[in-house]
């Protein structure tokens, strides 16, 4: 493992440094370097401070671990790999990501898992461990959402419009989801047992990185959101 | 109920005299228009689904067949026109937003058809391309401002990312998915063959076709499909599509029956899923946050590739290219008004965005003022029909031009408009894998070739006409040119003289 400091450096030279050595990378003193990652398929990257936008974009395969909050764009595009947040996340992370994780301890902003979609084998996974801003999953066409809402400032678990435009996927929201409107095509019900196995192993993986205890977590109902059709507009257009 | 009843726009005309009965009519149509009577001697035709494009009267052995325009119509009336009552008609039936394809095809001005060129006479003298050297190649990137040396007083050629073309010419973005996998790999190889790009729109790039990557436009839209570092890798330069000149404003929607087989593989999303591209980047909302997109992408291919952002050309034109040109991008393409499309709502592509002379003339100026034109460079498209309409681009400012219908045309597409359908009988806009057997790839390319290979000799006759030669001289040349019945304030957003002055 290397050490980067990141403090004397500008974006390209750090991705540059991070791009150059066969080794794991560990960055210290990150304070908004944007595009930390961007691509890459090896290695695993521990980052210590706050990484700016973009935190990996495309990410192929590689690991980033955040030891604090993150900003905008986290993982987007994401094709494979694990981003772990200890912190809170900015606005759309997972935007677009087709595989992988990203699990954020603390809050996310607006638009998280905008357009994620799946495909064959990949099948990608969001969890938030606070809450969320408006418009959660919007587009959705695949992966899961789980937003876990364990903030005990009596505030919504989401904000307006989640889910709006979704086609695929699934979004779990712990707890009833009081006071949470949701948008004419999609379903919104109480998960079964059966719903939530799929969910469950991430959860689980999740309490482990950030020290919880998943069977409490777990023991709380979920609701469990997917859309109503995978051809939202189909009836909306007449041929001329 | 009969208050709906359309009278066919289109009437089948089938000369008895020449028809042999051989039925390849009925066979060639997608629309069913053709058909046998039931005791199968007589062939007879539904004209209400005829589109006119045209299939049966090139196919007919003996042709025998001539489709002809209705004249049927409702009484006359210049406000009123028979579309427009149509279009009501349909939409107090159905409840539907009106949904077309192809460009713009309404009266609007074309600026090109009032510009004139220049020619030498006398004090300068023209040259011969046939006997002299003519230069069209161009580069497309950023062009270095000043000459940097070693320590050795030698050149220091560190050149930013640029793509390198024989022609100012490109094919502009259209979708695998909106076209099929032989109109992509007819694009694919004459673009190789020509030495200029193709690019694969937002419909991601077929694993066929990763070897034609030198020549490849790999496109980022707002849905981001096939979007992966392969593929970031795969292109020659990385297109950011923010809008379509055919409908600004207006994200994409390929329906769920055209995501079949290797449409689906190559976007990442599954069979029968819409694939939905929203009408905004949701991570760009701002000219800061396009530069994040820009060297994101930078980043992820490691500064190799050259960034091109793609725009409509909207009314504030002018400054949204500024501040494209100051995000870190290295080409700027702007599709006009007249620019194609596989589906747009009719009212959208009839009514939005500027003509892309304008936009064209708008932008070159603007960035000249400030000072930043050689920044980044300038690929017009939306409608450029002939070498003649490269050439005025070029000189009102523009580095090269993309063209994407004139492409279809070159591959049999004979503008029936009506792409959206996915029953293109010519092979083109269509997944059905019978109709996509028609269009041969190489066929197709060798069409490509001719087309491009014709313009660029037309190209390099009219640059030795106004004794000019090479590309790079023509650009933002507009001595060069001068207007025809223009008024003062659309020979001044064009920067040209009126013929005569």
């Amino acid at each position: 493992m290397i050490v980067l400091n990141a403090r004397a450096t500008d974006n390209a030279a750090l991705n540059e440094k991070v791009r150059a050595t066969r080794e794991d990378c560990e960055i210290v003193g990150c304070i908004g370097e944007r595009f930390i990652g961007a691509g890459l398929s090896d290695k695993t990257i521990s980052i210590k401070g706050i990484p700016g936008n973009a935190l990996g974009a495309y990410l192929n395969g590689a690991k980033i671990f955040v030891d604090g909050n993150a900003q905008d764009a986290v993982g987007d595009t994401m094709n494979e790999g694990e981003i772990v947040v200890r912190g809170n996340a900015g606005d759309a992370p997972g935007y677009a990501m087709r595989g992988g994780k990203i699990y954020i301890k603390g809050n996310a902003g607006y638009r998280a898992g905008i357009h994620m979609k799946e495909y064959r084998g990949k099948s990608p996974v969001i969890i938030i461990g606070g809450r969320c801003g408006s418009f959660l999953g919007e587009y959705q066409a695949g992966g899961l959402i789980v937003v876990l809402g364990l903030n005990k400032d009596g505030k919504r678990i989401v904000g307006n419009f989640p889910c709006a435009g979704m086609h695929g996927g699934k979004v779990l929201l712990r707890g009833r989801a009081d006071g949470v409107v949701f948008p004419d095509k999609v379903t919104a019900r109480t998960a079964t047992m059966d719903e939530l196995d799929c969910a469950k192993p991430y959860i689980e993986e999740f309490c482990r990185i950030f020290g919880m205890d998943a069977g409490e977590i777990l023991s709380s109902p979920f609701t469990l959101v997917t859309p109503d059709s995978s051809n939202p507009y189909k009836r909306m257009y007449v041929e001329n | 109920m009969q208050t709906d009843y359309i009278y066919p726009r289109y009437e089948v005309e089938r000369r008895e005299s020449r028809c042999s009965g051989c039925g390849l009519c009925v066979k060639e149509c997608s629309y069913g228009v053709h058909y046998f009577s039931k005791d199968g001697r007589t062939l007879l035709s539904d004209d209400s689904k005829c589109v006119n494009c045209q299939r049966c009267v090139a196919t007919c052995p003996t042709h025998a067949i001539k489709i002809v325009k209705s004249n049927c119509d409702f009484r006359e009336n210049y406000n009123w026109s028979g579309d427009s009552i149509r279009e009501i008609m349909k939409q107090a039936g159905s409840g539907g937003v009106l949904l077309s394809s192809m460009g713009n095809p309404q009266p609007f001005p074309v600026y090109w058809d009032r510009l004139l060129l220049n020619a030498s006479q006398v004090t300068n003298p023209p040259i011969d391309p046939l006997r002299e050297p003519m230069e069209t190649r161009v580069f497309l990137g950023k062009k270095p401002s000043e000459i940097a040396r070693d320590k050795h007083g030698r050149l220091i050629c560190d050149l930013p990312p640029r793509l390198s073309l024989e022609l100012p010419v490109l094919f502009s973005a259209m979708s695998y998915g909106s076209i099929s996998y032989n109109a992509h790999a007819a694009l694919a190889a004459a673009a190789t063959a020509l030495g200029t790009c193709y690019n694969t729109g937002e419909g991601g790039l077929h694993e066929n076709f990763y070897r034609y990557g030198a020549n490849t436009i790999v496109q980022v839209a707002s849905g981001r499909f096939g979007v992966h570092k392969d593929y970031h890798e795969a292109g020659a330069a990385i297109e950011i599509k923010m809008g379509q000149g055919a409908k600004p404003g207006i994200g994409g929607h390929l329906p769920g029956s055209k995501i079949v087989g290797d449409v689906s593989r190559t976007r990442m999303i599954p069979e029968g899923s819409d694939a939905i591209s929203p009408a905004p980047h949701h991570d760009i909302y701002s000219i800061e946050d396009l530069r994040q997109l820009v060297f994101s992408l930078k980043e992820a291919t490691e500064y190799k590739k050259p960034v091109i952002v793609k725009i409509a050309a909207v009314h504030n034109i002018a400054a949204i290219a500024s501040g494209i040109a100051r995000s870190g991008a290295d080409v700027i393409a702007i599709d006009g008004f007249r620019g194609g499309t596989g589906a747009a709502p009719t009212r959208i592509r009839d009514n939005v965005g500027i003509p892309v002379e304008l936009a064209l003339a708008a932008v070159d100026t603007r960035l000249r003022d400030e000072g930043i034109r050689n920044d980044v460079s300038l690929v017009v498209g939306g409608s450029i029909r002939n070498s003649t309409d490269v050439v005025k681009a070029i000189a009102l400012g523009a580095d090269a031009c993309y063209i994407a219908t004139a492409a279809l045309i070159a591959m049999g597409c004979h503008m029936c408009r009506n792409c959206q359908s996915g029953k293109c009988n010519w092979g083109i806009a269509t997944q059905n894998p019978d109709l996509v057997r028609r269009l041969d790839p190489e066929e197709g390319a060798r069409r490509l070739v001719n087309l491009l290979t014709a313009w660029k000799h037309e190209i390099m006759e009219i640059m030795g006409g106004m004794g000019i030669n090479s590309i790079e001289a023509l650009r933002g040349n507009r001595l060069m040119l001068r207007g025809i019945g223009l008024t003062e304030k659309e020979l001044n957003v064009l920067g040209v003289a009126h013929a005569g002055e």
